[in-house]
């Protein structure tokens, strides 16, 4: 336990508490700084896709652009439609950004450095991520909008379709760990990049993040905003905060999923030349950055961001058929053969990943 | 092609990949954003923009009250009174151009039998009231006065192509 002052003058439960309350906000501070500065990330990386500058006028580089934009919004009035619920339209997005926050309870950042050490964490983190949706439906239904409707209904079906991929895809996980503790997770995977489990679960880790991709509602599986058909779907009636904090939920989605991706399949905080370089190496200041750490789990979650922006420039939208098709008929399939396999290769034991 | 092929083509997402790559490669590309009030894009000196009323050297007017300029306006912004002046020339008393009636199509100028109505390289202008883009005769000879130095060096590169 680390050295805060004063605490020591707290009860216990309190002590405990106070501690817990810090370590969430250690987490969630540079969290939703993350998040405003992927919105400038990703309007940078498209318009550059686009051969255009992006944003580049507040600040240096427009570095400034996010806590702009976050001061408008904040300032913005907050529309309730007329026909609205308004218990529930004011819910929905509070319901999507507790459940894509509270998620990151259970992420382990580095060896032992966890909120929530649970067993079950992976179970933990498909309920929590499947509660996101209540946030779009309700958000849809409560705005008394036929679009918002249409958005909502879309994106339920989306959502149930690719959340079976998505749980398939964690069962090889956890038959490669043999463990739902995340921290376990990772550990598994250690000795190099080549024990990372993205080698024998290839396609399941492809499913994985394009399921990811799927869930948090983004391009090119974005039918429930789809600005080009429902005007933006099931965020159609809001506006100001209630519409930042829907924002914000998004990015801290697409944020969970790249570090769980990189938790899973990437081997998260380990560092790909594990076992390459001497401990001599390892111990000057330069050949540190090459040991495990903090810094690689950082470099694997940018490189899953960087895709999210780059499927966005890239690719057009799903028609919503071949959307369901693609959940139904292709990754389920592959997942469960892909499971098979798994079986059989832990079975027999092959190296270097189920000896 | 055969159809393992187009299966194994599909399974390693070989498609996607390339669009992939085309977008990554333009993200490395020159861009081509101008960036406005730094960088200007190049005028041609038959650029449209803010119309000016101009004088002979000797300081006359040069505009003699033919109405062409009038007659031509698809927009009708241009309303045009006139008197004979004491000397017994005719003049216009009134040169009104509407700015948020006109669409900078230049006929007037093209109309004009004396290079008097001409438009300007200016197109930074701004109103802050609705009476500020309504031009007069004073305000249209001002902005002559002003920029009669380019507007001669831009009639005289065109001249060639008149």
């Amino acid at each position: 336990m680390p050295e805060i002052p004063l605490l020591d003058l707290l009860p216990s439960g309190l002590q405990t508490l106070t501690l817990i309350l810090l370590k969430i906000i250690a987490i969630v501070t540079p969290l939703l700084l993350c998040v405003a500065y992927l919105t400038y990330a990703e309007r940078r990386v498209i318009g550059f896709m686009q051969v255009r500058m992006g944003p580049n006028r507040v600040g240096p580089i427009g570095l400034l652009q996010p806590i702009a934009d976050a001061v408008k919004l904040a300032f913005k009035e907050l529309i309730i439609p007329a026909g609205a619920n308004r218990f529930l339209f004011i819910l929905a997005p509070i319901i999507s950004l507790s459940a894509a926050l509270s998620a990151w309870a259970v992420v382990p950042f580095g060896p032992d450095r966890v909120l929530a050490d649970i067993n079950a964490g992976l179970l933990y983190i498909l309920a929590m991520t499947s509660m996101g949706i209540y946030g779009v439906i309700i958000a849809g239904w409560a705005s008394n909008s036929k679009y918002a409707l249409l958005g909502a209904m879309r994106s339920a079906a989306q959502m149930v379709s690719y959340e079976i991929a998505m749980g398939f895809a964690l069962v090889g996980v956890l038959m490669a760990a043999g463990s739902l503790n995340l921290g376990e997770i990772v550990n598994a995977q250690a000795g190099g990049f080549g024990h990372w489990f993205v080698w024998p679960l290839l396609p399941l880790f492809v499913v994985y993040f394009i399921s990811g991709v799927a869930e948090t509602n983004r391009a090119p599986f974005d039918v429930s905003e789809g600005e080009s058909e429902i005007v933006a779907g099931f965020h159609v009636e809001y506006s100001g905060m209630s519409f930042s904090v829907f924002f914000m939920a998004e990015y801290a989605n697409m944020i969970l999923i790249s570090v769980l991706s990189s938790t899973m399949f990437l081997g998260g905080w380990l560092s790909p030349f594990e076992g390459l370089v001497s401990a001599e190496t390892l111990a000057s200041p330069l050949g540190s950055l090459l040991d495990s750490g903090f810094h690689w789990f950082v470099f694997k979650v940018a490189l899953f961001l960087f895709f999210y922006l780059w499927f966005r420039a890239t690719f057009p939208r799903y028609r919503y058929d071949q959307i369901m098709r693609l959940g139904w008929k292709v990754f389920i399939p592959v997942t469960l053969v892909w499971i098979f396999v798994i079986g059989v290769a832990i079975a027999a034991g092959i190296g270097p990943w189920f000896d | 092609m055969n159809s393992a092929q187009r299966l194994i083509k599909t399974f390693l997402l070989w498609e996607l990949w390339k669009g992939l790559f085309l977008t990554g490669r333009y993200l490395f590309a020159r861009k081509v954003t101008v960036r406005y009030p730094e960088e200007k894009a190049p005028q041609s000196p038959r650029f449209r923009g803010l119309h000016a009323l101009r004088r002979y050297e000797n300081g006359e007017e040069r505009c003699i009250a033919c109405k062409l300029c009038e007659a031509v306006c698809p927009a009708l912004a241009i309303t045009i009174d006139v008197e004979p002046r004491d000397d017994g020339s005719r003049r216009t008393t009134r040169y009104d151009i509407d700015l948020s009636k006109c669409i900078f199509c230049g006929f007037c100028e093209e109309a004009c039998p004396v290079d008097s109505i001409v438009e300007t390289r200016i197109f930074e202008y701004h109103g802050e009231q609705r009476s500020d883009l309504l031009m007069n005769k004073v305000k249209l000879l001002a902005v002559g006065a002003d920029e009669e130095g380019r507007i001669a060096e831009d009639r005289a590169a065109d001249a060639k192509y008149r």
